[in-house]
Order: structure tokens, then sequence, then C-alpha cells
């Protein structure tokens, strides 16, 4: 998506050349895709007109880089923008004298009683003292699910049946400073904010208790409605953050740039799975490219950079260009893929269409091929590794004995790791601009 | 009994009017069509999450619509787009409920509505007359089994529940495996909510469902995908890939009390030609009536050009 925005920009502005500035037309045309773009990104509709006529105004007369084309500068703008709107990362709030209350509210079913266990999580693992509350008394079992959380985590809950969640709250903070709490998470039941008994409920509670954070849980997925769900929930409390949670699907999450534009609150934290343990820091850019289609590259590259070995990654580089690339070599290679995680994991980072494809292939059929290539080459002898050449009909039989694979399974690395290197060849040949281009 | 959900619909959809779309109908006193309107109509749909390439579907049908048969009033526009909608929907075909015992399957993504639709659903084929079992085979999300317990509880009917951590795939078979024994027409099961890019829980789905057909041959015999009706663009993406997993056979569009519009459904009708056979519209057991795409689209038009 984020290659077809930038395409589009291309095509639009395959006719300008260089003629020194963005001209309005020029602009108008631009922009109609970068609206295209947002909307299918669920950013909501006024929001988007707002956002467009604000890059609109920054791009006409614009001065014409030498470094970057026309479509790079437009989706320079849009980015930078982006950012901007997205706001800085913010850490929760625990200011203010013990025990401090965090309190966890939003829609149905958008993740609240699983971050009160993640926060609940990442707070203790910080040196504080947590107590959850179950404050939502309606929805069969919502207790009983943050109880089952707590007790994962060996973090008391407070429960009281029969009590309102004003009161609860209140005899929660009460407890909680007596046994020297520093902190009391409280889980509120779903609601939408349409519902007036309920939202003032929400009020009803911050009269009683003073909460350091409000948080506003919002599932990742969801759709135009965003701009109005959190005028609602900002109506009736005072939000101090975002939570986004589902991110680890494939949404888009233009509507953290709606309820951003409505909010002003910052973005807090990401939820990223159902394990307790899947919640993240928020980035702006990362978020920005995701919301552009451009999928999680910045991610994929730090995990990269975090498993990568300096040293190994450059003797093998000039080794490459020699043509020296052995297979020794290409184990290592492999060694590292495998410690940037699951293969299902990393596939799903990519770009829009690529992260599409790499869903249709089984990610355990991969590992499996990957695991078969790893053996085969520990199976080798080092002159083996390093001179295949010298891989005759027996040597091949003990290799394929000893990797648990047969025979025609050896000669299919064999044929891999030829054409590799005759691709490298060449690439050396036509230098560095016969590169293929990964990212452009 | 029908006569009541859809007027619970209709009053629930109210609330909607009032808060999101009041400005509309000030834009619209106007009659006669300008630019204006056609800004407007667009607003319209892609705020009701319609999406962008059936919205401009939809207004080049209108644009065709206005200079062939000269319209000029607003009036006469929320005619057509009315039924320019109406007919992007189908109406949902009968319920086979001929096999003994029918076996339907729940799906969908994390937090989509699933547990409550089938309790909802419970009470509606128990209604009916019909002798119902539950399987309760999210044995993953904490106190997932308990919550439908409580349902089952509150409406007496039987369940069949996994332990955590347990094997969805054994409790939907053993679900079968009891309602067989003991006659029962028709059983729900439950399953844990996921995400459709988890290859591996996507995988195991498909065994819940291969599992199923071997409890009992030709089960399950309806697929059903639990969508929220707040979800956006994924909606589509979310169809789909449950719809290859597991052939998906129909939608439930959940939560659509809510102020969202639930607009995606005319995309995952038209391209994936999934029935839409049930609307949640509360979190009470009351809250669930047969899809009325009549009502759907007046849900959806509201305020346009009266
Ligand atoms: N994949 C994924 N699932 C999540 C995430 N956060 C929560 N969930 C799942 O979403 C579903 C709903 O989460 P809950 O924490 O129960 O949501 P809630 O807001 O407390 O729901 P109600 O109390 O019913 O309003 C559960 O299946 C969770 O496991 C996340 O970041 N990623
Ligand atoms: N307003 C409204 N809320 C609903 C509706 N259906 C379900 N809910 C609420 O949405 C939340 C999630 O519902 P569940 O039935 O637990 O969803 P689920 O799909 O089983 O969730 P997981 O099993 O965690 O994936 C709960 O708070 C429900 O009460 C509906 O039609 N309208
Ligand atoms: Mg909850
Ligand atoms: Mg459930």
């Amino acid at each position: 998506m984020f290659e077809t925005l930038t395409e589009k920009l291309n095509k639009v502005f395959t006719d300008i050349g260089r003629r020194g500035k963005l001209s309005e037309a020029d602009v108008d045309a631009a922009m109609r895709e970068v609206r295209l773009a947002l909307l299918e990104a669920d950013v909501n509709y006024g929001v988007v007109k707002d956002f467009v006529s604000r890059v609109r105004e920054r791009s006409v007369g614009h001065e014409v880089s030498r470094a970057l084309n026309p479509a790079q500068q437009v989706i320079k703008i849009v980015n930078e923008e982006l950012i901007q709107t997205l706001g800085e990362p913010a850490p929760l709030n625990l200011s203010g004298p013990k025990p401090r209350l965090i309190m966890l509210v939003g829609l149905q079913g958008s993740g609240k009683t699983t971050a009160a266990g993640k926060i609940g999580r990442l707070l203790r693992s910080k040196g504080e003292r947590v107590m959850l509350v179950a404050a939502d008394p309606y929805r069969p079992a919502a207790i009983t699910q943050l109880q089952t959380l707590g007790n994962r985590l060996d973090i008391p809950v407070h429960t009281e049946a029969g009590v309102l969640p004003p009161k609860l709250a209140e005899d929660a903070m009460a407890k909680a400073e007596k046994g020297g709490f520093t902190v009391v998470i409280l889980d509120t039941a779903g609601r939408s904010q349409l519902d007036e008994a309920l939202m003032n409920e929400l009020g009803a509670i911050t009269t009683r208790v003073k909460p350091a954070e409000i948080l506003l849980v919002v599932d990742a997925m969801i759709g135009q409605e965003a701009v109005n769900i959190a005028r609602g929930f900002r109506d009736a409390v005072e939000i101090t953050g975002l939570v986004l949670t589902k991110m680890d699907g494939d949404s888009r999450g233009g509507a953290a740039i709606s309820i951003r534009s409505v909010t002003g609150v910052p973005i807090k934290l990401l939820g990223t799975g159902e394990g307790l343990d899947a919640l993240e820091t928020y980035d702006p850019g990362r978020l920005a490219s995701r919301i552009l289609g451009m999928g999680d590259m910045i991610g994929l590259i730090e995990r990269a950079e975090a498993q990568f070995d300096q040293a190994t990654a450059q003797k093998q580089a000039e080794r490459l260009m020699k043509g020296e690339f052995t297979l020794e070599d290409f184990a290592t290679q492999l060694k590292q893929l495998r410690k940037m995680g699951p293969l299902s994991q990393i596939l799903e980072m990519l770009p829009g269409g690529m992260g599409q494809m790499a869903r249709t292939v089984n990610p355990r059929d991969a590992e499996k091929q990957l695991k078969k290539t790893e053996a085969i080459i520990n199976s080798m002898t080092l002159l083996e590794r390093r001179n295949p050449k010298v891989l005759n009909a027996s040597r091949k039989r003990r290799v394929a004995l000893g990797s648990g694979t047969d025979v025609q399974d050896v000669n299919r690395l064999l044929k891999q790791y030829r054409d590799a290197q005759r691709m490298f060849k060449q690439l050396k040949k036509s230098g560095p601009r016969g590169l293929p281009k990964l990212f452009g | 009994m029908a006569e009541n959900l859809l007027a619970r619909w209709k009053t629930g959809l109210e609330k909607t009017r009032k808060s999101t779309f009041g400005r509309i109908s000030q834009i619209f006193g106007v009659t006669q069509i300008t630019d204006g309107t056609w800004e407007e109509l667009e607003a319209l749909l892609i705020q009701s999450d319609i999406g962008i390439d059936t919205t401009e579907k939809i207004m080049e049908e209108l644009w065709e619509i206005e200079s062939s048969a000269g319209l000029t009033r607003t009036s006469e526009l929320r005619e057509a787009l009315k039924n320019t909608l109406r007919a992007r929907l189908d109406t949902p075909p009968p319920l086979d409920l001929s096999a003994k015992p029918t076996v339907i399957l729940i799906v969908g993504v994390n937090g989509s509505g699933k547990t409550t639709t089938i309790a909802k659903l419970g009470q509606y084929f128990r209604n009916q007359g019909k002798t119902v079992l539950l399987g309760a085979a999210d044995t993953f999300r904490a106190a997932a089994v308990d919550q439908l317990q409580i349902w089952a509880d509150r409406l007496n009917l039987p369940i069949i529940s996994g332990q955590p951590n347990g094997d969805p795939g054994a409790v939907s078979y053993d679900t079968i495996q009891s309602a067989i024994s003991r006659g029962i027409e028709i059983v729900i099961i439950d399953t844990a909510g996921r995400l459709h890019t988890r290859y591996n829980l996507m995988e195991e789905l498909r065994k819940v469902y291969r599992v199923a057909g071997k409890a009992l041959d030709g089960a399950p015999h309806m697929v059903w995908l639990v969508m929220d009706a707040t979800t956006g663009q994924n909606a589509l993406q979310q169809a789909r890939a449950f719809k290859e997993a597991v052939r998906v056979t129909g939608v439930i569009l959940a939560k659509l009390d809510s102020s969202a519009r639930g607009g995606m459904a005319f995309a995952i009708q038209r391209e994936l030609n999934l029935p839409i056979y049930f609307a949640g519209l509360g979190e009470k057991l009351d809250d669930l009536t047969p899809f009325d795409p009549e009502a759907f689209v007046e849900s959806i038009l509201e305020d346009f050009g009266v």
C-alpha cells in the first residue's frame, strides 16, 4: 500500500519533472491519493479533510528538492504531519500521592481487562506494589476473568459482591492505602458512549476517587466511529491517555489519528497479543508507516539489528563480494534469521502486499525447510562447507544420513547454493546498481 | 416477537441518529440536489464504514440515476440511495436446521461478541421450541468457560465445558457426541477469539472444524462469523481469512446498537457472498434479531434528504 501510494503519487507527478515548484493542480491530484490512502486506513472522514488541507498548505509552492522527487516530497510531508498528529509517546503518569489510581475505560470487548493485567505486570516489574480492582459487576464472569489474570501474575485482585463501581473504587483505594500498595488498577465494564447511565457511572467514580490516569482502551480495528466514541468518553471523564489494542493484527490503525485529533491525549501503550507480556511502548514513526500501509519495517529492522553480529556481517559481505561466499556463511545467516523470532511473526511484519503474500506461505513448512537446510550443513565437514565441490556421491550419502534427509535434499541445497553464488557474481559485475531495490 | 425486536432495533438506532448525524439533517433541510448534497452523501457513506470502493460504486450508480431519471430533489435521491443500498444486501435465506443435531460453530476475532451471541442464540432457538446444547471450547481466554457457563445457568441450558488450556477440538467432539446421545437438536460451539493473522491459531480452528466432522458427518453444518459492527476496513480481511480457514457460512453483526453503522457488511456480502443472519443490539439475551436489510439500510440513511 505504501508502495502503491508512492506509485500513485509518482504517476500523478510524471509530467511535472523538475520544473521548480509544486503547482496547485499537482498538489490537488496528489492530495486525492493521500486522502484515499488515509480513508482506507480508517482515519475518520472529517479528520482526513483537516489533515489533507494541512498537508496541501505545506505542499503548494514547496520547492522541489534535488534529493527527492515530488512524490517522495509529498510523502515526506504526509509522514511528518502524521507523526506530528500522532504525537510523542508518553509514559504512565505515576506522580501524586500513593496509591496512584489507573482507571481503564472503553467500549465492550476493546481489551480493558487484559490491559489491566498487562499494565499490572509491567508496573510490578518496575518495583510497584500493584492491586487490581474488578469494577465490572455486569458482564458475566468479568470478575473471574480479572481474578484469573491476578492469580496468574500473583497480583491481588479486589472484589466486592453487590457493590457498585463508585463505592467499590473508593473501598479499594482505602484498602490499598492501608496495605501499602503503590498502584491500583481499576478495570471497568465495557460501555457505549451512547449509554447515558453507564457514562454517568464513570463520572460518579471520578468524584469519589482521583485517578492519576484514565486510559481509553481502543481496539485498533475500529472504524470511522472512533471519533464520536472518543468524544463521548472525553466528555464523561478526563481521559489522560490511550491504549491501542490488538495491534498484532493487520488493521492499519488509522483510528489512532482520529482519536488523537479529538482528545489530544498521548498514546501511551500498545497491546500486541493476548499474552500478559504483549504490551509495547508506542513509536510515532512506526505507527505512521503502518497507517500508510508500509508495514512495520522499522520493527523488522530493529529486530534484525538486535540479533545481528556486526563483525560477522562485515566479513560475510566482503567475502560475498569476492565470490567467496561459502555454505558456512549460509549456515550463519540462517542462524541469524532464526534468532529474529518465529518465521511466522517475521513474515507478518512485512509491508502490506508482501505480508499478505507471506501469510499464504505455511510458516511451519518454511520452518521445517529451514531446519532441514541447517541439519544438512551441520552434517558436513569443514572442508565440505568451504568447498562444496568435493561432495561426491558417497559424501552426499553420508551427509544425508547424518542429517536425516535424503540425497535429493542435499542436491537441492547445493543447487540453491550454486544459483545464489551465480547471482552474487553477476551482482558484482554490474556493481551496486545491480542490487535489487528492496525498499523504494 | 419479531415485531417487537424490530422496534427495539429502531429505538436502539435512534440514539445513533441523535448523536452522530444531527448535523446532516440541517444541511438537508434544503431540498434541491447540489454539489454539497453529493459531498454529504459521500461523507455519510464513508462514515458508515462502507469503504471507498463500495462508496465510489454507489455514487456512480446514483449519478447515473440522477441524470437518466432527472432527479432534482434530495428526497428523490434519498429514495434512489435506499434502493441502491438495499439491492446490495440479500435477505438471508431461511436456516436449514434439518440435521439432527445441527451443529453451529461460532468463530471470530477477539472480543467481537461470540460468547454473548451464543447465549442469545441459545435463547432464540429454545424459544422456537428446539433443544439446545452449548459447547464451551474457548479453553484459552481467562474465564471464557465461566462466562458461557453463567449464561447457560441463566438460560437453564445444558453445556459441555473444556478444562482450562484443554484441547478445543476435544470439547467440540464431546459436545457433539453428547448431543447425539441425548437427542438434542441444536449444538452451538463457542471458540476462542483469534486474530485472522495468527497462523497457528487459525490452524487450531481448522482442527476444531475437522474434529467436529469426525464426531458427526456433515458437522459443523454452519459456521458463523461474529463481527463487531464498530470494525472498519479490516472487517473484510477478517471475513476473507475466516472463510478460507473454516468455510464460514454466515455472518452475525454484533454491537449494532453502538453508534457505528456496520457498513462493512456491504463489501462482505458482495465480495464474499456471505449472508448476514443476525444483528446483535445489546448485551442482554433479548438483544438479537434476525438481520433485516430494510431496517439496516434505514439506519444508515436516517437523516439523509428528509
Ligand atoms: N490479539 C490480541 N487480543 C487481545 C489484545 N488485548 C485483548 N485481547 C483479547 O480481546 C478479547 C477481549 O479482551 P478483554 O480484556 O476481555 O476486553 P474488555 O475490554 O475487558 O471486554 P469487556 O469487559 O467485555 O468490555 C480477549 O479475547 C482478549 O484476549 C491484544 O492486544 N491482541
Ligand atoms: N453493546 C453490545 N455489546 C455487546 C454485544 N455483543 C456482545 N457485547 C459485549 O461485548 C463484549 C465482548 O463480548 P463477548 O461475547 O465476550 O465476546 P467474544 O467474542 O466471546 O470475546 P473473546 O472470547 O474474548 O474473543 C462483552 O462486554 C459483551 O457484553 C452487542 O450486540 N451489543
Ligand atoms: Mg473486561
Ligand atoms: Mg468468548
